[in-house]
């Protein structure tokens, strides 16, 4: 498809960017995604404040900007605070379409969760189900190590 | 606070593809008619500030490629910001507040076109935990829009309301790039992105920059046409999706709150006369009635429902059509201000509401509104 201004034809030039990065995830990161990986076990952080356990887990509270220290094991299952069914392709879904997300409150945490759900047909998935975490065989400390939250 | 006026605006028209125009093209054009607005010469301008988005421009340091355009090459002082624009016109008003500067022109410009934004929005999210997830700009404000329909009991019926409200409102305004005369029912029945969003609950993909002048001092009394700033201010909310409960919009409720207080204003409902909010997507009108105090929280379907927002409501919001009928990205708010401005004017056209004498612009930044930025603007 070409389009004109008057007699010019309008030129679309094509290209992108590609950039390789590499990003820390730091000590704290690192335990976390350790013990899914080795324990197949979710772990959060405390604040010694407001005593909120944020999962991901946190060095520092987001509501108190204090330091935290302590750790707590929370459990793989939890539930669905919210979750959308997308029904576009994307190169970045890592699943089939429609790719379902949801926001998990793991029992024992305090901030939800943004993970995939999986198992579940998409008629079935409501809001207040529980669900629990499906660990990867292949498990290489990254956050997709849990492949998805199935409903329980 | 000192007397800070909006003396300029100029914004492109909004359109999905604009082929025939580059960054710079669109970005003079905004400039050269907020000038025009102003009665200005760039030797009018003391300093330049521009807004954009590198992920959406495909350039590090984006701002920087267009300063032949908005004057910035004519030895200026330039300063960028990254985002929504009326968080770059609030600094573009500090800098003249700190005294050094008398004028400020601030731009924006963005080409949702050239790209692709589902990978771009994707890239807002941290690297490690959300962004592996799939997450954009899309599916993420799905996940809003359940939470907040969940916890306050708001329908589909409601923030299709939204949509039809919106986009015939720009059937009146010839920047709008999608007007149409729509009912309930084709919002309800329009293609599902991402469930529970239907095609026509989201904002299109658009090209447009935009253009405010603002002034302090002497040059805003003599300015042609001066808006006042009467209350202005932005809050920021938890990054992480999962630290926030998403029904709600505590950033929004701080931010118009303090506004308010600069501006005066005890009741907002009743003492703005018109307001343009940031509606990326149906449901976030209704969140943002509510986090803007016109009612109490999980009240957003009601007010849609009693026309209150309508054009000849109590107080009618979004009278250009808002985002819905256009949404370039980083000038999306800073048309919000522009509108605002105009309505106080009386220049706002066909879609000018009757006797404005206070207008609210609202703008937003990040993922599910995790920041936003309130003016109040009046004579
Ligand atoms: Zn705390």
């Amino acid at each position: 498809m070409t389009q004109k201004a008057g007699d010019q034809e309008l030129i679309v030039y094509k290209s992108r960017i590609k950039v390789p990065y590499t990003w820390s995830v730091g000590e704290v990161g690192s335990r976390f995604l350790t013990e899914i990986k080795e324990n197949q076990k979710i772990w959060g952080t405390r604040c010694p404040v407001c005593d909120a356990v944020f999962v991901p887990p946190k060095k520092t509270c987001t509501y108190c900007f204090v330091p935290i220290h302590e750790w707590t094991e929370v459990k793989d299952e939890g539930v669905l605070q919210t979750y959308t069914i997308a029904r576009y392709k994307t190169d970045l879904i890592p699943q089939d379409s429609p790719q379902i997300i949801g926001i998990i409150l793991l029992d024992g945490a305090d901030t939800g969760l943004v993970h995939l759900i999986g198992e579940a047909p998409p008629e079935k998935i409501k809001v207040g189900m529980r669900v629990k975490a499906v660990f990867n065989k292949d498990r290489k400390g990254h956050i997709l190590d849990i492949k998805h939250f199935k409903p329980i | 606070m000192e007397n800070i006026a909006v003396v300029g605006v100029g914004q492109t028209k909004i359109e999905r593809n604009k082929l025939g125009d580059t960054f710079a093209d669109m970005v003079y054009e905004a400039t050269k008619k907020a000038l025009d607005d102003a009665g200005m010469t760039m030797d009018d301008i003391d300093n330049v500030i521009t807004t954009s988005n590198d992920f959406w421009d495909g350039r590090t340091i984006s701002t920087m490629a267009v300063n032949d355009a908005c004057g910035g090459g004519l030895a200026k002082n330039m300063s960028a910001v990254e985002g929504d624009g009326t968080f770059s016109a609030f600094y573009g008003m500090a800098r003249i507040l700190s005294g050094v500067y008398d004028t400020t022109l601030v731009v924006s410009h963005v080409k949702g076109s050239e790209s692709e934004n589902v990978l771009i929005t994707n890239a807002i999210f941290d690297p490690l935990y959300m962004r592996p997830i799939g997450l954009d700009s899309i599916n993420s404000s799905a996940l809003q829009m359940r939470r907040y329909m969940t916890k306050y009991g708001i329908t589909e019926e409601q923030c299709a309301k939204v949509s039809v409200k919106n986009h015939k409102n720009a059937l009146k305004n010839p920047y709008a790039q999608i007007a149409m005369d729509i009912s309930v029912d084709d919002v309800l029945n329009s293609r599902v992105i991402s469930d529970p969003l239907k095609l026509y609950d989201c904002s299109p993909v658009s090209d447009a920059a935009a253009a405010v002048i603002l002034a302090g001092g002497d040059k805003a009394k003599k300015a042609k046409k001066p808006v006042w700033v009467k209350g202005v201010s932005y809050t920021a909310d938890a990054y992480f999706l999962g630290d926030r409960d998403l029904a709600d919009a505590s950033a929004l409720d701080k931010a118009a709150l303090e506004a308010y207080e600069m501006a005066g204003i005890e009741d907002p409902l009743n003492e703005i006369d018109v307001a343009e909010v940031y509606d990326a997507f149906s449901y976030m009108e209704l969140m943002w009635y509510e986090g803007l105090g016109f009612c109490p929280p999980g009240g957003g379907g009601k007010l849609i429902d009693k026309g209150i927002t309508e054009m000849d409501g109590d107080l009618p919001v979004n009278p250009s059509g808002g985002l819905l009928s256009g949404h370039p990205v980083t000038p999306g708010g800073m048309i919000r201000l522009i509108e605002a401005v105009l309505q106080v004017r009386g220049d706002a056209g066909e879609h000018q509401v009757d006797g404005v004498k206070t207008a609210l612009a609202h703008g937003i930044n990040g993922a599910c509104g995790q920041s936003h930025c309130v003016w109040i603007v009046g004579r």
